[in-house]
């Protein structure tokens, strides 16, 4: 027995010291990664770095949607290790700063808003033109491609989702619309006439903007309220048709529900009953939708006398030149932009594909209700596209905070509405001139800074 | 004897090394503040005078006072600091005394009135936001109770003074522990001869708290109003929450100009003015209530 341990014993020892020795025992027969057998053409797999990431974004900050990404889209990309980040917008724009002023980083893919990418100098990122070149055969629409290079030659961003803003019905509502009204094709006075029916008949104010602090009240006003009543937004600002608009936004307030100044996510309100018919971002919406399938049906934004203008967002991806793994960025926002992961996004966060091949033919009930929604105000009649403010960078948000300021004044302190008009569009001007940004659609072209009329 | 040069030489040494140990134990605490408080305050001042680029001027101060929120938001922040802080502070006394007679069960007392010290001020804020809404839990009491029939908006900008009393109540739940605990602690080191003095003199409860105890408390009183008024002057997140945009504060502003408007030079000056507003009313309470050395030392 003692015999059979030393023999065991030896055999072991003998054979940890054959396998010390062995790689320096001889000539290893395997080519080295550098020699002549490695330059032939590289396949994907031997070229992406497995070092860990962090994608940074400005969308889906919210817990469950993190976690959404997290679990059912990050899953699916095994290249690398990449740790989702929500973060705000001001943080965000400062991480970007930060990690590009040290040099080095950890966040390898940032994901944000086109006006997010704005508020950043476009050096900090990569050229993004030859992975756009490699996707093309994706189907990104041209016009999402030109808004991802910023105005510039290159491309800064690559498309990632776009989502836009609708109306959240109850159908309790629906028996107080007035005869004649059709909820997919209404006005904002025919809206009007709902709500003060709505109030008058339940004795509440169901209506409801989102309004708080949080809020995407300042997108509703630049997107849908402003381009409506004047088919423009900077040109019009004091116009006589904006005058208009303010005056007939302050007759609908009266009906809307005053604690729509502290609503951020119409969702809550809807399921709570304190809002009936409430507007908003279909991410904000989606909850009520797909908590109470049967309870609401979605509606297009109404129409003022310049058309149905609504705004789409657009989400897009980029690679920070700090990034630790640009090769592993690349493949993963190949990854995000496939078929497949943008319809799982669909899925998970509601917010839509940018590639049109991506919608599933089987959608689940809430996501029906919001796809049939977007389609109807999109294919509506005299349906028209207002863009996210381009051009600004950082004066971004001191070009929403005139409209929220002008909101303010106007309809909740019901100051004059020519007056204030008269001041915002002073500073409105200035915000323009110091951004030097031309004029987007609604408004029309020009040279130089867009001007106030 | 005492004023000879080497007589003294070695109660010196005692003294240099006697001096030594303290500034040594204040040391962490003077980098600590010079690196996270004194050296970002510096640049936070700094950047409120370079609005324009490349340039020094008052630029960002001019923008603040022009905004559309800024007489609000300083009209309000005073407000709530004097409708706040006195309530706190008489509740506060009350909720100490009480405790400090040490009925029986005082300690589960102290328990629930120290709970909203562990609340996060948003949490307090939300939490306040659940009950005062249109669907809140008042509302569905006083409708159950059948004391109102349609729900009172409570959050209304319609009501400001409604919307304001809200943030009193839910202000005065968040932040009245911080204020007893302090007071606690100055009461419990109260020696008991000096009650036991009063009531030998027979003095009566009343008499001896407005007597013997309100000004033992007064180094107490001086630091839970100083700690009080700074915090009061950083309300925001119950503000926020309960309120919106609609009570605008001034260290919302702060924080709405550096986030959404994405201005730090703006932001930089509500924070230089926050803070100066801060170390005026310090000032102001350091002189009113003045603490004798003799107090101080007890």
């Amino acid at each position: 027995m003692r015999h059979v341990r030393l023999a065991l014993a030896f055999t072991l020892a003998g054979a940890l010291i054959g396998a010390a020795c062995a790689p320096a025992a001889g000539p290893s027969p395997t080519p080295a990664p550098t020699g002549p057998a490695a330059t032939g053409a590289p396949t994907p797999a031997a070229t992406i770095s497995s070092e860990p990431f962090v994608l940074l974004s400005t969308q889906f900050n919210t817990v469950t949607e993190s976690e959404a990404v997290r679990s059912q889209i990050l899953s699916g990309f095994t290249a690398a290790k990449v740790d989702f980040r929500g973060e705000q917008a001001g943080p965000w724009v400062d991480r970007i700063k930060a990690e590009a002023t040290a040099g080095k980083g950890t966040v390898g893919v940032v994901g944000g808003l086109h006006g997010d990418f704005g508020a950043v100098d476009r050096a900090l990122f990569e050229d993004l033109t030859p992975l756009v070149n490699k996707l093309k055969d994706r189907g990104f629409p041209k016009e999402f491609l030109d808004l991802g290079k910023l105005g510039g030659n290159t491309q800064v961003y690559i498309p990632w989702v776009q989502a836009t803003y609708i109306l959240g019905i109850n159908k309790q509502a629906l028996q107080y619309l007035p005869s004649g009204v059709n909820v997919d094709n209404m006005t904002y006075t025919q809206l009007t006439e709902w709500c003060k029916n709505i109030a008058e008949k339940t004795g509440q104010k169901r209506c409801g903007f989102p309004a708080g602090p949080m809020s995407l009240l300042h997108r509703f006003i630049q997107g849908y309220l402003y381009p409506s009543y004047t088919g423009g937004l900077v040109t019009t600002y004091k116009s006589a048709d904006a005058v208009k608009m303010w005056e007939d936004f302050k007759t609908l307030w009266q009906y809307v529900n005053p604690q729509s100044l502290q609503i951020d996510f119409m969702q809550e309100a809807l399921l709570s009953g304190q809002v009936w018919v409430g507007f908003d971002h279909v991410a904000r919406l989606v909850n009520a939708f797909k908590e109470k399938p049967n309870d609401f049906v979605g509606a297009p934004a109404p129409k003022g006398p310049k058309g149905l203008y609504y705004m789409s967002v657009l989400a897009g991806l980029a690679i920070p030149k700090s990034s630790p793994n640009k090769s592993g960025a690349e493949a993963f926002i190949d990854y995000m932009t496939t078929v497949a992961t943008q319809a799982k996004t669909l899925s998970a966060v509601a917010f839509f594909p940018v590639l049109a091949a991506a919608m599933p033919a089987e959608l689940a009930p809430h996501l029906k209700i919001e796809a049939d929604a977007v389609q109807k105000q999109s294919k509506s009649a005299d349906a028209k596209v207002a863009l996210l403010p381009i051009g600004l960078g950082a004066k971004g948000g001191e070009f929403n905070k005139v409209q929220l300021d002008t909101f303010q004044q106007v309809v909740i302190r019901g100051q004059p509405i020519a007056d204030v008009l008269n001041a915002q569009a002073a500073i409105l001007q200035a915000v323009m001139t110091a951004a030097n940004a031309p004029c987007w659609s609604p408004d029309p072209p020009s040279t130089g800074p867009c001007q106030v009329k | 004897m005492a004023v000879g040069g080497r007589a003294l030489s070695f109660p010196a040494r005692i003294a240099r090394s006697e001096a030594a140990l303290p500034l040594g134990l204040l040391a962490p605490t003077i980098v600590f503040l010079a690196l996270l408080i004194l050296i970002p305050a510096a640049q936070a001042i700094l950047l409120s005078f370079q609005a324009v680029e490349g340039t020094i001027g008052l630029e960002a101060y001019r923008r603040m006072v022009s905004d559309v929120a800024f007489a609000d938001s300083v009209k309000n922040t005073l407000l709530l600091l004097v409708l706040v802080v006195p309530i706190q502070l008489v509740l506060a006394l009350a909720m100490a005394l009480l405790i400090h007679s040490r009925f029986p069960g005082h300690g589960a007392f102290l328990y629930v009135f120290a709970l909203p010290l562990a609340i996060s001020d948003l949490a307090a804020g939300i939490v306040w936001l659940a009950i005062f809404s249109d669907q809140g839990y008042l509302n569905t009491a006083l409708t159950a109770v059948g004391l109102v029939q349609q729900p009172i908006a409570f959050l209304s900008y319609e009501r400001l003074d409604l919307l304001l009393a809200t943030v009193v109540v839910a202000e005065t739940w968040r932040a009245t522990a911080i204020v007893l605990v302090i007071l606690l602690a100055g009461l419990q080191v109260i020696p008991r001869e000096y009650f036991e003095a009063a009531d030998v003199f027979g003095a009566t409860r009343l008499r001896r708290t407005l007597l013997v105890v309100l000004p033992l408390l007064r180094p107490s009183i001086q630091s839970a109003l100083i700690i009080r008024t700074i915090f009061a002057f950083q309300t925001f997140a119950v503000v926020l929450a309960l309120a919106g945009r609609q009570l605008p504060v001034l260290a919302y502003e702060a924080y709405d100009w550096y986030y959404n408007n994405r201005n730090e030079a703006i932001a930089a000056a509500f924070a230089a003015l926050i803070l100066a507003l801060t170390i005026t009313v310090t000032f102001f309470y350091l002189r009113l209530l003045r603490v004798r050395e003799a107090e101080a030392q007890r």
